[in-house]
């Protein structure tokens, strides 16, 4: 007892209100999601390589589809991709390892509600989707995109709901997967359902090129956002059934995400 | 509060003054961290009620969080994260936050305050932990072993920054199995063993074992078979005696001389020598062992 006071630590406690806090919670996951090395390949680098060695290889072979540039195809595609891949794969490794770290403990203890944890995450998610966006398209017109722009309206529409629905779908499912598994598979299941929708999953070529399985994959969300994004920025078209489809996803994941997500 | 069929804690009952430090005190496994978390809403107790700052933990959580600080036991922040960073982030969640230097300064972070926290030392990541607790000028703070894994340089740091914040009007609980620690910091020590409460009181109530006195007794070799009834023969039927291992044992009775000598001559005539012999004070840990039998460290 003998510390004289010094005022330093006098009590003003209380907490920064939700707006500042979610603007926080976002900033600073934004910031490690494009520090880390693996996320920054997963976002940018493996659909960077996807569209330039499609495109080069579509080239090589002199082939088009069905009547279009390789590069006029492959990049909806793409963007798909670089959606899933953040949306699903980054958002389910970053989570489980903040489980596994008790950084989602710990922030249960400060003024950060629970519901401010997640729209913190969404607006950081959304903002390296932007960004990863913003770089992919920069890149196909350097190789030569032309999207069709003839019909504005559907092509911009089409594309924020393909992204918006992609995104919480994808998210929804990476949240059930962090919430319920180990650090350890989650990372080994996000990247493992990542190759295998890149590759059959009707991402970044269309569902038609699959056959028979096509009919299939279009109930995929991989599927459903590529064909979405295919056709706002190929035939300038809403397509109204894959985005109904993603709806779906996203509903179905925040459900089982709800009821099974733990904190700790 | 119990894990499965393991009951951890079990009709623990503590009261906390405001603007003081409170030790609970134990050893590892004994149930500190579960009570600490249980105060602090991480876990829902199976019964009994608890009230912290007079809010339920569990029902009146949003309004009880920002008015206190936690220092986790390990862990609870981004591996990839800077030190300073993860304070700043910290202090941004709260209205009126301490200045993040001030912090960085008095706890010695600055040398480390770009280091990612997964490269921190355990010691490094023990004053972030507490500064972590403090940043958002709370009522109350619960610090898990906040000195573990500290040098001593660093231990003292620590200790006179919590005797600071109570003098500011903070009011402190803090878990310990250092027996020094929560003499020279607590106002109040909660002694728990196996998950219940077996003693409580200033440090000062603890140690003064009431009117009689005890002898700590150590021998050179050990005590011949019936060591303690033939010694409690010779000190008479006010003494009671303990043996706590092969050449040690405790005995309570009328602090006076003639005990001591006694003691000695019996010595004498079984055959072993005192190597401590000792008349006096407990310390906590004497407290701890004859209330549990065993030592704390163990």
């Amino acid at each position: 007892m003998s510390t004289p006071s010094s005022r330093t630590f006098t009590p003003a406690p209380g907490g920064a209100g939700l707006g500042p806090m979610v603007r926080a919670q976002a900033r600073m996951e934004a910031r490690l999601m494009l520090r880390n090395g693996e996320q920054l390949l997963l976002a940018i680098v493996i659909p960077v390589i996807v569209l330039v060695g499609g495109v080069a290889a579509a080239g090589r072979l002199g082939s088009t589809f069905e009547g279009h540039a390789p590069v006029d195809l492959l990049t909806p595609g793409v963007l798909a991709l670089a959606v899933m891949s953040t949306a699903f794969t980054s958002v389910a490794i970053a989570t489980g390892f903040e489980r596994r770290y008790g950084v989602i403990k710990l922030l249960g203890s400060s003024p950060l509600p629970r519901h401010g944890l997640l729209l913190g995450k969404v607006l950081a998610l959304l903002n390296v989707v932007a960004l990863q966006l913003v770089v992919l398209v920069v890149v196909a017109l350097a190789l030569g995109w032309e999207p069709s722009l003839a019909d504005p309206v559907p092509t911009v529409l089409g594309v924020l709901l393909s992204v918006a629905l992609g995104t919480a779908a994808f998210a929804s499912l990476g949240l059930l997967v962090a919430g319920a598994l180990r650090a350890e598979a989650t990372l080994a299941l996000a990247n493992l359902v990542y190759l295998l929708l890149m590759a059959g999953g009707g991402v970044v070529l269309p569902t038609s090129t699959y056959g028979a399985a096509g009919g299939l994959i279009q109930w995929l969300p991989s599927g459903a956002l590529g064909e979405a994004m295919r056709s706002a920025l190929v035939h300038a078209d809403i397509d109204g059934r894959s985005l109904l489809v993603l709806a779906a996803w996203a509903a179905l994941g925040t459900l089982l995400t709800a009821r099974t997500f733990r904190w700790e | 509060m119990a894990y499965g069929d393991k009951v951890a804690v079990d009709g623990l009952s503590l009261e906390v003054a405001r603007g003081s430090i409170t030790a609970v005190l134990g050893p590892n496994g004994a149930g500190k961290t579960t009570t600490l978390e249980t105060c602090e809403g991480y876990r829902v107790p199976q019964r009994g009620t608890v009230r912290v700052l007079g809010l339920d933990p569990q029902r009146e959580r949003a309004a009880l969080l920002p008015r206190i600080g936690v220092m986790l036991q390990s862990g609870g922040a981004w591996s990839g994260v800077r030190a300073v960073e993860m304070l700043e982030h910290m202090a941004a969640l709260h209205a009126h936050p301490l200045d993040t230097n001030m912090l960085v300064e008095r706890l010695g972070l600055a040398d480390c305050g770009r280091t990612p926290y997964r490269r921190l030392s355990g010691g490094q990541k023990q004053r972030l932990g507490l500064a972590i607790a403090l940043v958002g000028r709370p009522e109350l703070v619960f610090v898990d072993e906040p000195t573990a894994g500290m040098d001593p340089q660093a231990r003292r740091t620590t200790w006179e920054m919590l005797e600071e914040v109570r003098a500011d009007g903070v009011t402190v609980v803090l878990t310990t199995h250092h027996m020094d620690e929560a003499e020279h910091l607590a106002d109040r020590i909660h002694i728990i063993d196996r998950g219940t409460l077996i003693a409580s009181g200033t440090p000062a109530e603890l140690t003064r074992g009431g009117r009689s006195a005890t002898i700590r007794l150590v021998v050179n070799r050990p005590f011949p078979d019936g060591a303690p009834e033939s010694l409690r023969a010779e000190l008479g039927p006010l003494t009671e005696v303990r043996q706590l291992d092969e050449v040690s044992m405790l005995i309570h009775g009328p602090a006076d001389a003639s005990t001591l000598g006694r003691v000695s001559r019996w010595c004498e005539e079984h055959g072993v020598l005192p190597q401590t012999l000792t008349l006096g004070q407990r310390t906590l840990e004497d407290v701890f062992l004859e209330l549990t039998g065993r030592e704390l460290a163990s």
